[in-house]
């Protein structure tokens, strides 16, 4: 096996594992501490990366547009869960799924309207638009060395919030025992603004950073929610740490599956058999892991402790 | 008892038949209206009411009724759709269709009705082989002939390995096998990637440039194209060149521009017809469009344009009479109308015999980025599934 290409592959499988993890983190923290299943969080994917879009093209700056992109992604998220969210968080799993749903049609609609169905494409700036080359073969895309970094810095940021501050407490609290937090006197209402400010955000970042690589367009949460809830299921609904591993772990079977499976194939079957069979089995792959996983640990890898 | 309800039931229904249906030609046209894909459907609706206005609302003695529904995206929409059309609404004639899958799902309900079902871009091999019926008609392509017509470029500019990379689905295997039919140097690597959820290509980027092809060849339609050709770019790759079809196209091109990907202006693909091309028919359609839409028609456009009066001819020269489908038919198979692509004539399996073209991405006058028609690469070619079809 060829080393440089080995090295490569391991690093996309890490760039694709941090970018689910921004987007989980969010969907594991508002389902394990408000027991909230939302599945417009991919909207806010979705509305973060035509923000950022947007902003890039007013200001002519990347930068720029995402740190304006950031709160507004933010306010956004708040302003939704004020008007709308808030009035499920007591109602059943039903009612809150058929809810969010809705919110997915009215938001690709709503984006459709406001910025048309063609989408918006960025470039990137020229200090971001290279690849970097190491050793005689190995070439990476600048970018996408920014999108790891820039993903394991707030997977590190966050794992130190959720640790060692108050507020880190707090939502470790409430994902173990949500009544108990109300009644030792927590302002419930504001911790659940909280935490689902910060998972929007996440998510908004998200959908920032894939904008310049593909494009910001309507419908691009769903082709990802999916994923994020094997995430979640694998990791343990609730644990940040589960996220990140699950995420990670995701990358890179997904990445190594379309890296190597047919390869691999090729040495058992024919090369007509092979090329049907590889594409169906590696995008089966990461279903075959969360199946394998859950029969082991049915609450996922790491399950947050105490009461649900 | 029962036999009372029956009488009354035919009566009712001897009653409710419209008279009025043979004052009006109903045409159900399904495309895909929602998602990220919306933009293809919306420039065939477009084509559609143009066509409309320049008739007048009129095909010979009769009004024209065109129902627009959306497939989603979605073969199972696709048949759900069609089936309204053709239970609720009566049409006399289905058209449109982008995506062979959904085509698939759909043409049985309209082809077991007995009425015409006309697709306006998809040309799965299945329906110009031996799944070939008396009432389908395409009026695009097979989806082999495009990518044949690339594997024949290929050639002729001396490419002896090639990377292949499409989305995993019927008219993406049509593509790849198209190109292997005609290519004659040797494919050193095949992905086949996910549909339409996969739109980060970062693993098999890296593969490309582990294996070294001197030319990479994509089918990747509506907004993955970009993405794509983006990826390639920013994974170092632009020095090899890249040959795709239908991928880069009027409704994309705008978006290109705007993200100033320049490394596209002077690439090659194939194609049965440009903006450019010099007959008055598609001069007229051309003008028109961009003085209605303010932009250029992408050839999803040109096929519905030419659908509509595929249409039409037939109509006038059954007089109006739709009821009798054999005559109808007959008339569709002569295809006597004006093509904006020139010369149209149909084979045996309803699919068109026509030329492919080379063709060049190019800045215009306006500094607006289209496309321009190069050399002849396939003259008046034939599908090669035409020969499996009995009718």
């Amino acid at each position: 096996m060829d080393i440089v290409l080995f090295i490569e592959q391991v690093l996309n499988g890490l760039q694709l594992g941090v970018l689910l993890f921004l987007l989980a983190a969010g969907l594991t923290l508002v389902f394990g501490i408000m027991n909230f299943i939302n599945l417009a969080h991919g909207s806010i994917y979705m509305i973060g990366a035509f923000f950022a879009a947007y902003l890039t093209r007013l200001t002519e700056s990347f930068a720029l547009g995402i740190l304006l992109a950031l709160p507004a992604v933010v306010f956004f998220a708040l302003v939704l869960e004020r008007l709308v969210l808030r009035k499920f968080y007591e109602r059943d799993h039903l009612d809150q799924v058929l809810a969010t749903f809705g919110l997915i049609l009215f938001f690709n609609e709503g984006i459709r309207l406001i910025w048309g169905s063609g989408g918006i494409a960025i470039e990137l700036p020229t200090y971001l638009d290279g690849f970097i080359v190491l050793g005689s073969d190995l070439v990476i895309s600048t970018y996408r060395l920014v999108i790891v970094c820039v993903g394991l810095v707030v997977a590190i940021s966050l794992y130190g919030l959720v640790t060692y501050t108050r507020l880190g407490m707090l939502i470790r609290a409430g994902a173990s025992n949500r009544r108990m937090v109300g009644l030792l006197g927590v302002n419930v209402d504001v911790l659940f603004a909280v935490v689902f400010s910060i998972g929007a955000m996440l998510a908004g970042l998200a959908g920032m950073l894939i904008a310049p690589i593909g494009q910001a367009q309507v419908g691009m949460g769903e082709q990802v929610l999916i994923l994020c809830f094997v995430v979640i299921v694998i990791g343990g609904i609730g644990s940040i740490r589960g996220a990140f591993i699950a995420a990670i772990l995701i990358g890179f079977i997904d990445t190594m599956g379309r890296a190597y499976f047919d390869v691999l194939l090729l040495k058992i079957l024919t090369v007509n058999a092979a090329e049907t069979a590889g594409p169906a089995l590696s995008s089966m792959g990461v279903y075959l892991l969360m199946a394998g996983i859950l029969v082991f640990r049915p609450r996922g890898l790491f399950p947050a402790q105490g009461v649900k | 008892m029962c036999r009372y309800l029956l009488v009354l039931w035919a009566l009712i229904s001897i009653l409710s038949t419209p008279a009025v249906a043979s004052e009006t030609v109903r045409i159900g046209f399904v495309t895909t209206l929602t998602t990220g894909a919306a933009v293809i459907g919306e420039d065939m609706r477009d084509a559609v009411k143009l066509a409309l206005d320049v008739m007048n609302g009129k095909m010979g003695p009769l009004k024209v009724e065109v129902i627009f529904e959306n497939d989603a995206f979605n073969p199972q929409t696709g048949k759900q759709v069609t089936e309204k059309l053709i239970k609720r609404d009566e049409v006399d004639v289905v058209a449109g269709y982008i995506w062979s899958h959904v085509l698939l799902a759909s043409a049985p309900v309209v082809l077991r009705s007995g009425k015409v079902l006309i697709s306006v871009n998809a040309g799965p091999s299945k329906l110009a082989g031996a799944g070939c019926h008396p009432n389908f008609f395409n009026v695009s392509w097979q989806n082999d002939q495009i990518p044949m017509a690339m594997g024949e470029v290929l050639n002729r500019r001396g490419v002896k390995s090639l990377y292949v990379i499409a989305p995993n689905y019927a008219a993406g295997k049509d593509m790849v096998a198209g190109v292997e039919r005609t290519f004659r140097g040797v494919v050193v690597g095949k992905d086949m990637t996910a549909w339409p959820d996969q739109i980060d290509w970062s693993a098999e980027l890296t593969k490309v440039r582990a294996t070294k092809p001197e030319a990479v060849f994509i089918f990747y339609p509506g907004k993955h194209g970009l993405s794509f050709i983006k990826q390639y770019t920013q994974a170092g790759l632009a020095d090899i060149p890249l040959y795709s079809v239908f991928t880069i196209d009027a409704l994309s091109l705008p978006r290109f521009q705007e993200a100033g990907m320049e490394e596209i202006l002077g690439t090659d693909m194939t194609m049965f017809w440009a903006p450019d091309m010099g007959n008055i028919k598609n001069k007229e359609f051309v003008e028109r469009f961009k003085s209605k839409y303010g932009r250029y028609p992408s050839f999803y456009a040109a096929q519905s344009y030419d659908a509509m009066f595929l249409i039409k001819s037939a109509v006038e020269a059954v007089e109006g009479d739709l009821d009798d489908v054999k005559a109808f038919r007959a008339s569709l198979e002569k295809a006597d109308f004006d093509s904006v692509r020139g010369e149209f004539k149909f084979g045996p399996n309803h699919f068109p015999i026509q030329n492919f073209y080379t063709r060049t991405v190019v800045r215009d006058s306006e500094d607006v980025w289209t496309t321009s028609l190069g050399e002849v690469v396939l003259q008046q070619h034939a599908d090669v599934h035409a020969s499996e079809c009995k009718m």
